[in-house]
């Protein structure tokens, strides 16, 4: 945690954890989505349920669906701004299983037809961790750049890729592999120390056994 | 961050002779890779923004919830019209005020800094804000005072909670009131163990202080708490300065806050089910709300 996640964010409030930390939520989604979403079918649980649409939750969420920043003064009409954009959108609470107090679930459809399902908590003062990917455990807060990478779960995948990435002179700060409990595959996440290229990931996405590389940079 | 005790801090003061601030400063030029000045340049930007909005508080504006709004201009009403005669004295007057302004800005959606969250956002300001503007000092100074604050948040973050949803308000306004009151320590004088034995005392006052907010929302009692996280870091600084110590080391006093923080019922952690948020009133205002909202 920096010195600027202390003071800071700077931010539209009322609240770090269920407004600024909730356009963060939306808008990381909306990267793993990689396309502009067009419907959203949100489950909030814990404090986001009992007091997520006092705190403008709901509507900073679907900000951040829309690509806005937590600092955008246009955050209270998101709701407007969605039908304007052809985003439809549902809300639904609901008590999950050992999840973060402040979880949101967020399944998504975008203008192409891809669909991911993100579980991600707001951990207080405006950061967030993703918690779960397509219902596969998957922990990371992209503050660094990271690599999301769904594979086949088969040997060689997880050497495949570290060979990729320091070819291309890339820093592993932090490697992890999450196997699904069924299904044979298996996400890897990788966050690094510096920017990857678009070659790189077009390197990754070539190799063996990978269905599908995103690459997340909100800086 | 390299620390992870308000005491290490200290010792690395002791050992380079360097202030409390630029320990903090150097930290962060490591910890982000940025030069001296790019640290400046964030800290400066943070500053002014602060400035911006304890300027653009807006008299007039209700939040949504009807519930607060308009306070911080009584306040500064009677403070124009009383002067020194008030209980308080002007000075502080202005810091109740700017704590009461900031906090109304933030459940108004307006923009704000969130320090070390947006429900506490208008502690700091309210005691630097004063202190820049009727004290002569200059925005280096301030901005030296910032770094103080935000090494010492940046302890309680690490070894405890900032977030009412874990640790109740005393991880919010307390820890709030902690980075205030080192800030001040610095802007009066102080040296480094001054700093965290002000930040010590001044968390040790509110420990236990439980989040419940009425409805859920981020209105009361957050807008007024901030006025009690100010008031409560000048006179934790003024204590400092006048060389009184916290008898339970700093450190321990966060560690303490963890635990209560980890002990304290759900109900009274940001889920707006008990305390203020349980009263009778609570609920009422709370149905209202809710019924407006649906
Ligand atoms: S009562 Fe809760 S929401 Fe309000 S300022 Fe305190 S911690 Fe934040």
């Amino acid at each position: 945690m920096n010195i600027f996640d202390i003071l800071g964010p700077i931010m539209v409030g009322p609240s770090s954890s269920h407004t600024a930390g909730a356009v963060k939520i939306g808008n990381i989604s909306l990267k793993l989505l990689q396309e502009k979403p067009v419907r959203a079918d949100i489950i909030l649980h814990g404090s986001f349920a009992t007091t997520g649409s006092g705190h403008g939750t709901d509507r900073a969420l679907i900000a951040g669906l829309l690509g806005m920043q937590p600092d955008d003064m246009r955050i209270p009409d998101s709701f407007q701004l969605a039908k304007r954009e052809g985003l439809e959108f549902t809300f639904t609470n609901k008590t999950l299983k050992n999840a973060h107090p402040n979880t949101a679930v967020l399944s998504l459809t975008g203008e192409t037809g891809h669909t991911i399902e993100v579980q991600a908590a707001s951990i207080g003062g405006g950061r967030v961790e993703i918690h779960k990917l397509d219902g596969v455990d998957a922990f990371f807060s992209a503050e660094k750049p990271t690599l999301i990478i769904y594979n086949l779960d088969r040997r060689g995948s997880v050497s495949d890729v570290a060979s990729v990435l320091s070819l291309n002179h890339i820093n592993i700060a932090n490697m992890h592999l999450y196997r699904a409990k069924k299904g044979g595959f298996a996400v890897m996440v990788i966050e690094m120390d510096q920017e990857i290229s678009q070659y790189a990931v077009q390197l990754l996405e070539g190799l063996d056994g990978i269905q599908k590389v995103v690459y997340l940079n909100m800086e | 961050m390299a620390f992870e005790a308000l005491q290490e801090i200290v010792f690395a003061c002791e050992q380079t002779k360097k202030a409390f601030w630029q320990v903090i400063m150097e930290d962060d030029m490591t910890e982000r890779e940025v030069s001296r000045d790019g640290s400046m340049a964030q800290m400066k930007y943070t500053w002014d923004a602060m400035l911006q909005s304890a300027s653009g508080y807006d008299r007039s504006l209700k939040s949504k919830s009807g519930l607060v709004g308009g306070d911080g201009a009584k306040m500064e009403d009677y403070y124009k019209e009383k002067g020194s005669e008030s209980l308080c004295g002007e000075y502080v007057d202005r810091v109740i005020a700017g704590a009461l302004q900031m906090g109304e800005s933030n459940a108004c959606m307006k923009r704000i800094v969130a320090a070390p969250t947006a429900g506490a956002c208008g502690v700091l300001p309210a005691v630097l804000v004063p202190y820049y503007t009727t004290r002569g000092c200059g925005e280096g100074k301030i901005l030296e005072a910032l770094y103080t604050a935000a090494g010492i948040g940046q302890i309680i973050a690490t070894r405890a909670s900032i977030s009412g949803a874990a640790g109740g308000c005393q991880a919010e306004i307390g820890s709030a009131s902690a980075m205030a009151a080192g800030a001040l320590v610095h802007l009066q004088g102080g040296n480094a163990q001054q700093i965290i034995q002000a930040a010590g005392m001044a968390l040790k006052n509110l420990l236990g202080l439980v989040c419940d907010p009425v409805a859920g929302l981020v209105e009361v009692p957050c807008v007024k708490r901030n006025v009690i996280g100010a008031v409560n870091a000048l006179s934790s600084a003024d204590m400092a300065m006048a060389g009184i110590t916290s008898r339970i080391p700093p450190d321990q006093v966060i560690d303490a806050m963890r635990e209560i923080g980890e002990r304290m019922d759900p109900a009274f952690r940001e889920t707006a089910q008990g305390g203020l948020a349980g009263t009778a009133a609570g609920m009422e205002i709370a149905g209202r709300i809710l019924s407006r909202f649906i």
